[in-house]
Formats: structure tokens, C-alpha cells, sequence
């Protein structure tokens, strides 16, 4: 029984349970904001690419290749502790979120991109000869199919930069990690660490699951 | 007009007005050092089907796209009812497209709409009638080339020739002046040809005005006014079917008409 008294000690849990459930709430709250967030700007941004400006473009592409570039983790700890020496401090959701929000955008723009660049120069020219706007053209014909060639890796990376909001404990934020390891040091007993893990299969197995369906659904023939 | 093979009620019509539909003036088109078409005069009166055959290459296709301006002439004017196309930018640019139908080769229909959707798109969106009208107005063209029943499809679940009459409903839903066809069967397997050659026979018949390049020189015997061959970038030689098929005065001419059907009348 070493097993179940390490990993799921019963009193523990027990005790554990209301920090971890509002930990799970911070960490769900932070989550949609980054992925909203993420998603927004990195559509705007790849619209704003789509208008072929020099001054346009390179600002963005710079931002989106040095924003996948960079391990997220540095830019957390510039921002938290560097940037008080500016005179700017940010909380530890802030950080979280401008962070991981703009490594989101970052690859969105360079997946919605390469969806707008894979639709045939035949749909532009179909819409503008049907006399629809440059505007038109991209969000009634481009932007649609864009969007749908980019959902499996945009599922898949949205994923993975979520789940990196356990990167708050090292800031301070009181997410599922940074509660939970706490906690297992004050208890001296793993079984929070389990409990965070379960924590995280209830939030993110539901959304791989459903990627999953939402693929399948969209593999349309053209 | 005296030489048109099926004469029409549109084509009597043509005889009354004769400015022309769509004119193009000294056109000339450059992509970087290349010249492409150069001092291309065509008018195109009310009703008429002016027929474009030439080599690949010769310029078919961008003299066609100069028309609603995909491609930028590089030179010389284009009027659509008398008003410059070529002067148009912007907002005026796009109206004066709603005026000018164009059937591509690859047929460009929307693959994440269906076929309904496809046609009432730019109806509602750039000539803003609303849902209901542009609705009707969109199952009214998918009767006319026979689809109605396919509405609800997406284009994927169509064959080519299907999807082309879908095209071609999409383009007439906007009521243009003028329909620009480019190969609009040469995509096609050989047994989805007649579908819509025999669509766009009917359009004739109703008196629109068309400028078609094509490869099928039987449909341009039957139902053209004039055929126009284009050669390196030059409108070679023009006339009734029967004086170009017929009686080809260019040398140019007759070595691509034997190139074309060796041994054919
Ligand atoms: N976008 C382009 N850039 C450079 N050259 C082009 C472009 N489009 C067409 N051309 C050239 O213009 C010539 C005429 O092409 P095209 O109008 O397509 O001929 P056709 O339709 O008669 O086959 C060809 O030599 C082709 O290579
Ligand atoms: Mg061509």
C-alpha cells in the first residue's frame, strides 16, 4: 500500500482539495484569456500580412519568428523581473498572460498565414471579379479556409501554451502547479502532485478529445 | 451581322444599337521586359459572341483579364457601355466588375459554401440585395443552367462540368453586360463539355454579349458572330466563322487550324 499512501493519500486530498479547486479555476481563467487573446492577434496580425505592406510585414514576421524562437520561460522572468527596473511592474497573471498570449499569436499568425498563402490565387481572383472588395474577399473566402487548413495545428498549439501556464509558479501566480507543489512540500506527500495531474487530464484531455472530432469534421474534399 | 449562323432575336437587336458593349483600345501589356498583347483593338456590340482562338501563350487569357483589370494594362483604354474601365479605381473598380461576368478555366468556386451560397455571396455582399433576393435571384440561375436541385452541395460533391454551370450561374446572378469566358471547358472531361456549351448557347440565344476563348471550334461555328485569331500577343486576322474557318487569309492562321483538326473541314 506504499503506492496509494504516496500518490493518494486520502486525508491529504481531503485538506488539499479548496486550494487546488480555486487553483483550477486561475488556471482555467488565465487559459481562455491566452488562447483568446493568442488567437485574436495573431489573426489580425496575419490579415494585417495578407495586405503585402513592406512596413507591414516585416515588423510581424519579426514578431512571429522571434516570438516562436524564444523559450517562454525566459521572456516570464525578463518580464517579472526585469521590467520593475523600468519602472514597470506587472502582476503575475499579467506577465502570464502577455506572455504566453503573444508566443500564441505568434505561431497563430504564422499558421493562419500559411493558410491564407495555401488558398488558390484562382479564389481571389473569383471573388474580385465578382466584385467584392479586397476586405470581402479575405474574410468571405480566404480567412474561412485559412482558418479551417490551420485548426489541427492551431488545436495542437494552443494545447501545449496552455499548459505551460504552470510556468506561473515560478512568478507567483497561484495556478495548479505552483499550488500543488506546495502544498506537497508542506505535507511532505506526492498526492498533490497527483491531484494536479488529474487536474490537468480533467481541463485538457476534453479539449484533445474534441480537436479530434473537430478534425475529422473538417477534412473536407475540395 | 448578316453572316451570324442562327440569327436571333439579339442579334436584330444588335443591328439597332451599335455602340458597342465593350470596346478595347490599343491595348498593350507588358510582365516586366515581355510584351504580351500588343495594339489589340476589339469591340464587342450588344448581343454579339465574339469568339478568341489563338496558340497557348498567344495572350488569350490576359487580354481577357485586362477586361476587369486582373491584370493592370500596361497601355491603352478599355470602355464597358462607354465608361473607361481602365480610368476605374477602388470602390468604382469594384462596381464596374459586377458589370463584367468571367468564367475561368479552373471554375473557382468556394469549396467551404455551398452551391447556393456561391451564387448569392457577391450578390448580397458587393451588389447588396438582400438575403432574400439575391436567395431567389440565385435559384433562379441555378434553374437556368439546370442545377437547381444541387443547391445544398458544396461545389467538392459536383462534377467539372456541374461545377462550371455553377460558376456561370454565379457570374449571371449579378446580371453583368458582358460575359468573359476563359476555356470554360478545357478543364473538363470530354463527356461534360456539351453541358455547358449548351448553357452557354441558351445565353447566347438570349441575347447576352459574349467574348469566349475556347478550343471548341464546332460550338464557335455554330454560335459565334466573329472569331477573332490571336497570335504572339496580336489580333492576326478576324471575321465570321465561315471566312476564318473557311477562308483563312494568314498563313499564321491556316497553320494553326491544321495544327488544331488535321484533315477536318
Ligand atoms: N503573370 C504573368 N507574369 C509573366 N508572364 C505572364 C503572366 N501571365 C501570362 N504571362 C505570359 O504572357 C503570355 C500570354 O499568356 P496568356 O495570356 O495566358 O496566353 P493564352 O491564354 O493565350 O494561352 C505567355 O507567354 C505567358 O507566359
Ligand atoms: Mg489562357
Amino acid at each position: 500500500m506504499r503506492f496509494l499512501d504516496t500518490f493518494f493519500d486520502g486525508a491529504v486530498m481531503a485538506k488539499y482539495l479548496p486550494d487546488l479547486l480555486s487553483a483550477i479555476v486561475t488556471t482555467l481563467w488565465l487559459s481562455v484569456i491566452i488562447v483568446i487573446g493568442g488567437l485574436a492577434l495573431g489573426l489580425m496580425l496575419a490579415c494585417l500580412h495578407s495586405l503585402g505592406r513592406w512596413y507591414l510585414t516585416l515588423p510581424i514576421v519579426a514578431f512571429a519568428d522571434i516570438g516562436r524562437a524564444l523559450p517562454p520561460l525566459v521572456v516570464i522572468l525578463i518580464f517579472y523581473f526585469g521590467l520593475p527596473g523600468l519602472g514597470i511592474r506587472l502582476s503575475g497573471p499579467m506577465v502570464l498572460i502577455l506572455v504566453l498570449g503573444g508566443v500564441l499569436a505568434a505561431f497563430a499568425e504564422e499558421i493562419f498565414w500559411a493558410g491564407l498563402t495555401a488558398v488558390s490565387k484562382g479564389q481571389w481572383e473569383a471573388g474580385r471579379a465578382t466584385g467584392l472588395s479586397f476586405a470581402q474577399t479575405l474574410f468571405q473566402i480566404a480567412l474561412p479556409q485559412a482558418i479551417r487548413l490551420g485548426i489541427p495545428p492551431l488545436v495542437n498549439r494552443a494545447l501545449a501554451i496552455t499548459k505551460m501556464t504552470a510556468l506561473g509558479s515560478v512568478i507567483g501566480v497561484k495556478e495548479i502547479l505552483a499550488v500543488s507543489s506546495s502544498a506537497q512540500s508542506f505535507s511532505g506527500s506526492a498526492t498533490p502532485l497527483t491531484m494536479a495531474a488529474l487536474a490537468y487530464l480533467a481541463i485538457f484531455l476534453p479539449v484533445v478529445v474534441l480537436s479530434r472530432l473537430l478534425e475529422r469534421r473538417y477534412a473536407w474534399a475540395v | 451581322m448578316s453572316a451570324a449562323p442562327s440569327p436571333s432575336a439579339a442579334a436584330a437587336h444588335a443591328e439597332v444599337h451599335q455602340r458597342p458593349v465593350l470596346e478595347i483600345n490599343q491595348l498593350e501589356k507588358c510582365f516586366g521586359d515581355t510584351q504580351v498583347l500588343t495594339s489589340i483593338d476589339l469591340r464587342v456590340k450588344p448581343g454579339e459572341l465574339v469568339f478568341v482562338i489563338g496558340p497557348s501563350g498567344s495572350g488569350k487569357s490576359t487580354m481577357l483579364r485586362c477586361c476587369n483589370r486582373l491584370e493592370e494594362p500596361t497601355s491603352g483604354s478599355i470602355l464597358l457601355d462607354g465608361e473607361h474601365v481602365t480610368e476605374c479605381h477602388g470602390r468604382a473598380l469594384d462596381k464596374m466588375r459586377l458589370k463584367i461576368g468571367m468564367v475561368f478555366q479552373g471554375f473557382h468556386l468556394y469549396p467551404h459554401k455551398t452551391v447556393l451560397a456561391n451564387v448569392m455571396l457577391a450578390q448580397v455582399k458587393a451588389l447588396k440585395r438582400s438575403k432574400p433576393e439575391a436567395e431567389a435571384r440565385a435559384k433562379e440561375m441555378l434553374e437556368h443552367v439546370g442545377l437547381a436541385h444541387k443547391a445544398s452541395a458544396t461545389p467538392g460533391e459536383l462534377s467539372g462540368g456541374q461545377q462550371q454551370r455553377v460558376a456561370i450561374a454565379r457570374a449571371l446572378a449579378l446580371d453583368p453586360k458582358v460575359m468573359l469566358f476563359d476555356e470554360p471547358t478545357s478543364a473538363l472531361d470530354p463527356e461534360l463539355v456539351g453541358s455547358v456549351l449548351k448553357v452557354m448557347k441558351r445565353l447566347r440565344d438570349e441575347g447576352m454579349t459574349m467574348v469566349v476563348v475556347s478550343h471548341e471550334m464546332e460550338f464557335a461555328r455554330e454560335a459565334a458572330d466573329r472569331v477573332v485569331f490571336m497570335d504572339g500577343g496580336v489580333v492576326v486576322e478576324s471575321g465570321t466563322p465561315d471566312e476564318i474557318f473557311g477562308n483563312p487569309k494568314s498563313e499564321r492562321l491556316r497553320a494553326f487550324l491544321s495544327r488544331l483538326s488535321p484533315g477536318a473541314a
